[in-house]
């Protein structure tokens, strides 16, 4: 293999013992003596190894054509079972192909090629002779730039490299075109605005909510809103019956209620995933995220999880027809809380 | 093969060889040969996670480049018209459309969807247990520093690589994600509402976030990972690898096999053996059925709801932070207007952020507290550096508690408990559990070191008993041979380093606190036997030895 600075298997030996010098330590016995393997000592297994590996680079020629089988043979005809199927040939012919390559070279490379452990010197990161040479070469950069013997300059070039970047912070900007924070305070919901099925859309009579029952619900005309879901992301909203008496309502808020129903924001005021779990037994409402449960019965206060305040109530009523109607928007911004909401 | 240096001079004899050697004239192959054709890597079965991190993320450059040529990455409005009956009709964006394009009508698309998710999770899962294997082996100290701090911000950039892609598909389950994402950021004081709005183009959902996220995840980040990696390997081959104690092993050499032919065939065919495993994974197990979960809609979640798992240990810990403890609530309004909220903030940033400062500086406290800032190629086995171990250790049960968190309700209806008593004792452990996963590993640590002293001082157990001729029974222990011994004798115990007096003659705050750390750290430590111990307990100490001796000649009599 011609000539080369580091170790090969003839050079493999015993190493020079560390802490020689120190009385204190144990003599290192230097490297453990070879132990020949099988298909070292007997030509049959190293012939028996041979065919192994030739058998598992087979396997990986075998796995090519079960993919191409499962590629050309299988018509997807958009049912899940061939689908399956397909996707079940593709990815064990790939395995096949794969694993018959890789388990035999390891296989090859662990029977038949040397096994000798071999120690080769370490060296030094960094010379002493490299950095006094490198060292040298620096000072005499810096010097004939003169950036010392001129501060004007250093200093200018120091505030400009500061400055420079700050533009490509400022052209980010527009990334959003309307920055106002005012936008999370308000949805869609309005004195007079039905309260409609979440996601067909029609609206909903009062008579239709028996008490037990839960609707999710969505602002009428939201389906046809520009910012469709911008819009649902705040104004989605849960509806519920309660036995009048069950209700804890607070002062200020005898209307907001019609006959126990009641109509409380989805939107979890932790992070904002929807509270989607309603327990009807206990009256208790529970956003699968991360727990946060709130008490219909007390007007949807936090009792549990990482949730701070309520989920904001949506004041209804109903119109002539018979049909459930918001009273006003909501009195608060509805999910997570940011730094402006106050 | 390897050429010679003039070509004027050399007549290569095959046609390989003439190939060969105009490369290698007109490249200069041949100093590369040179160099790492005999190189020696040290092999242990631990080094492998390493390169499982390597092999996966080439994997996922194949296979995201397969699904790149679908994908669209539009929130445009669509209504769905492919082969998925039960969606037929129904409105979504163009990026979830064509991402059920990808899995029911491109042949293959399905698997190698599979594959991408798989082995992204094997990715990331790969990089930290190399991670662990480096730490609890010491293996980042002096020189390795530096890239301690690489791995570290690979860990970081895999995290984004992953996250980045897991919200591509704009289901109902990652845009949950992106929701809690945006309620974390407006969480930040005096910037969040703008972040947010910057980040979404608007108010959420918007329609420009996955695009957005598309940019970084097939571009910024790949690139990002590729040049650490790059950075990564350059410093293992300068440094070279570590390498176990063993006999014939000092600080000073590299025992192992040379690149050519061993190591290359060892590596390179493992790379195919990771490919094979993870395409057996994908052909078999389904993962992220997105066509069960729905295009994302802000209305509906369903229960059970979890994240991939390597961002699971930042949702537990949101899980965890309770809103309001003993009436004080972790929400309020501050400077007449403002909202502060601390229940999203704290959990939000705060582990994750003493997690990674105690990772990234892991390598410069050990030093400051052991003085020790000498070269190390010798790794430590575990337990014989049980401060680290425990710390490490430590570590590891905090962030499991908080991954478990993350699974809170599935806890609660798998094992048929109560919801809020899992989120409590949850809690608790936040606190007490790294406590007592440091005390309890240290102890486990010192009594290895023991045993470990044990074995060299009298010997390995035989398992054969012996009756002496007074009617004692003994256990025969056979000597350790040379190698054996050795490995057990040739560790460092560091000791106590007590505060030292500074020039003035005073001993600093923090000179006072690194001397009690080093004391916490090392006062019961287990010193290595020594050959003079080892005479003694051979010689007088011991008339067992002798009674083995006797029983031996006793036995061997028979």
């Amino acid at each position: 293999m011609g000539d080369h600075s580091h170790g090969s298997p003839k050079s493999s030996g015993t190493v020079a013992t560390a802490g020689q010098s120190e009385v204190e330590k144990f003599q290192d016995p230097g490297l453990p003596p070879h132990r020949p393997r099988l298909a070292d000592k007997d030509p049959r297994a190293e012939k028996r190894a041979e065919k192994q590996v030739a058998i598992l680079f087979v396997i990986s020629i075998i796995g090519t054509l079960l993919f191409f089988v499962g590629y050309f043979a299988i018509r997807l005809d958009e049912t899940i079972a061939t689908l399956r199927l397909q996707n079940f040939l593709l990815g064990m012919g790939t395995a096949f192909a794969m694993l018959g390559i890789g388990v035999g070279i390891v296989h090859w490379a662990k029977t038949l090629m040397p096994d000798h452990e071999i120690a080769e010197e370490r060296h030094a990161v960094r010379t002493e002779e490299d950095r006094v040479i490198a060292e040298t070469m620096v000072t005499e950069i810096i010097e004939e730039t003169g950036i010392k013997r001129r501060p004007l300059i250093r200093n200018t070039l120091l505030g400009a490299m500061i400055l420079a970047p700050l533009p490509a912070i400022g052209i980010l900007r527009d990334l959003s075109e309307d920055l106002n924070p005012d936008v999370l305070r308000h949805t869609m919901w309005d004195a007079g605005v039905r309260l409609t099925r979440d996601p067909s859309g029609t609206p909903i009579k009062a008579s239709d909510v028996t008490i037990g029952s839960a609707f999710h619900v969505i602002p009428e005309g939201l389906n046809e809103a520009e910012h469709k879901l911008e819009e649902k992301a705040k104004a989605v909203v849960l509806l519920m019956r309660l036995n009048p008496e069950d209700l804890h309502v607070s002062p200020g808020r005898e209307d907001w209620n019609y006959n126990g129903i009641v109509a409380y924001s989805k939107i979890c005021t932790h992070v904002g995933c929807p509270v989607a779990l309603y327990e009807q037994q206990t009256h208790h409402l529970l956003c699968p995220c991360h727990q946060s449960t709130f008490d219909l019965t007390q007007e949807c206060k936090v009792i549990f999880g990482p949730a701070t305040h309520a989920l904001p109530q949506l004041p209804i009523s109903v119109d002539d027809e018979g049909y459930l109607v918001a009273t006003s928007d909501f009195h608060e911004p509805v999910g997570p809380s940011f730094w402006e909401r106050g | 093969m390897s050429a010679s240096t003039s070509s004027d001079t050399y007549q290569p004899k095959t046609s390989l060889g003439r190939v060969t050697n105009f490369v290698d004239t007109r490249v200069g192959g041949s100093s590369i040969v040179k160099e790492f054709g005999r190189k020696i890597f040290p092999d242990h079965w631990s080094f492998m996670f390493g390169e499982v991190a390597l092999y996966t993320f080439v994997i996922l450059l194949l296979s995201g480049t397969f699904l790149t040529l679908f994908f669209d990455p539009s929130m445009a409005e669509t209504h769905y018209d492919g082969s998925y009956v039960p969606l037929k009709g129904v409105e979504m964006s163009v990026a979830y459309a064509s991402t059920l394009d990808i899995s029911f009508d491109i042949r293959g698309g399905l698997f190698m969807r599979q594959l991408h998710h798989w082995s992204a999770l094997l990715f990331v899962a790969s990089v930290s247990v190399h991670m662990l294997r480096v730490f609890f082996t010491g293996a980042f100290r002096r020189p390795r520093e530096l890239n301690w701090l690489v791995g570290c911000v690979l860990l970081i950039l895999a995290l984004a690589a992953g996250f980045t892609g897991y919200s591509l598909p704009d289901d109902l389950l990652s845009g949950n994600g992106l929701r809690i994402i945006d309620g974390v950021i407006k969480a930040i004081p005096l910037i969040g509402t703008y972040l947010s709005m910057l980040i979404f183009g608007g108010e959420f959902p918007g329609t420009a976030i996955v695009g957005r996220l598309y940019v970084m995840h097939i571009l910024v980040v790949p690139a990002l990972i590729l040049l650490m990696i790059v950075i990564h390997l350059f410093m293992v081959v300068t440094h070279k690898h570590t390498q176990y104690p063993g006999p014939g092993r000092t600080e000073t050499n590299v025992v192992g096999f040379p690149v050519g032919p061993v190591y290359a065939a060892k590596a390179g065919g493992f790379f195919f053996i990771v490919f094979g495993v993870v395409a057996v994974i994908a052909a078999n197990f389904q993962i992220l059925p997105i066509w069960d979960y729905g295009p994302y809609d802000p209305s509906p979640v369903s229960a059970g709801t979890q994240p991939d798992w390597y961002i699971g240990f930042v949702d537990g810990a949101l899980r965890l932070m309770p809103g309001v403890l003993w009436g004080f609530p972790f929400e309020y309004v501050i400077f007449g207007g403002f909202t502060l909220s601390l229940n999203v903030l704290l959990p939000a940033l705060v582990p994750a952020g003493i997690l990674f400062g105690l990772m990234f500086g892991w390598p410069w406290i050990e030093r400051w507290v052991t003085k020790d800032d000498r070269e190390h190629h010798i790794l430590d086995r575990p337990r014989n550096a049980p401060f680290r171990t425990a710390t490490g250790v430590a570590g590891v049960i905090w962030y499991c508690v908080m991954w478990a968190a993350a699974s809170s309700d599935l806890i609660a209806t798998h094992f048929l408990v109560s919801l809020n008593d899992v989120t409590y004792w949850l809690r608790a452990l936040f606190f007490i559990g790294p406590i007592i996963g440091f005390i309890v590993t240290r102890r486990i640590c010192l009594a290895l070191q023991r045993k470990d002293r044990e074995i060299v001082l009298h010997g390995r157990e035989t398992g054969r008993i012996v009756r002496l001729p007074h009617g004692e029974f003994i256990e025969v222990h056979a000597p350790l041979n040379d190698y054996k011994l050795h490995r057990l004798v040739s560790f460092e115990s560091p000791e106590v380093q007590p505060a030292e007096p500074d020039a003035n003659g005073k001993i600093s705050g923090t000179e006072n606190l690194r001397g009690r750390l080093s004391r916490f750290f090392f006062e019961d430590r287990v010193a290595p036997v020594t050959p003079a111990e080892l005479a003694a307990a051979h010689s007088h100490g011991s008339h067992e030895e002798i009674e083995t001796a006797e029983s031996k000649a006793e036995i061997s009599s028979h």
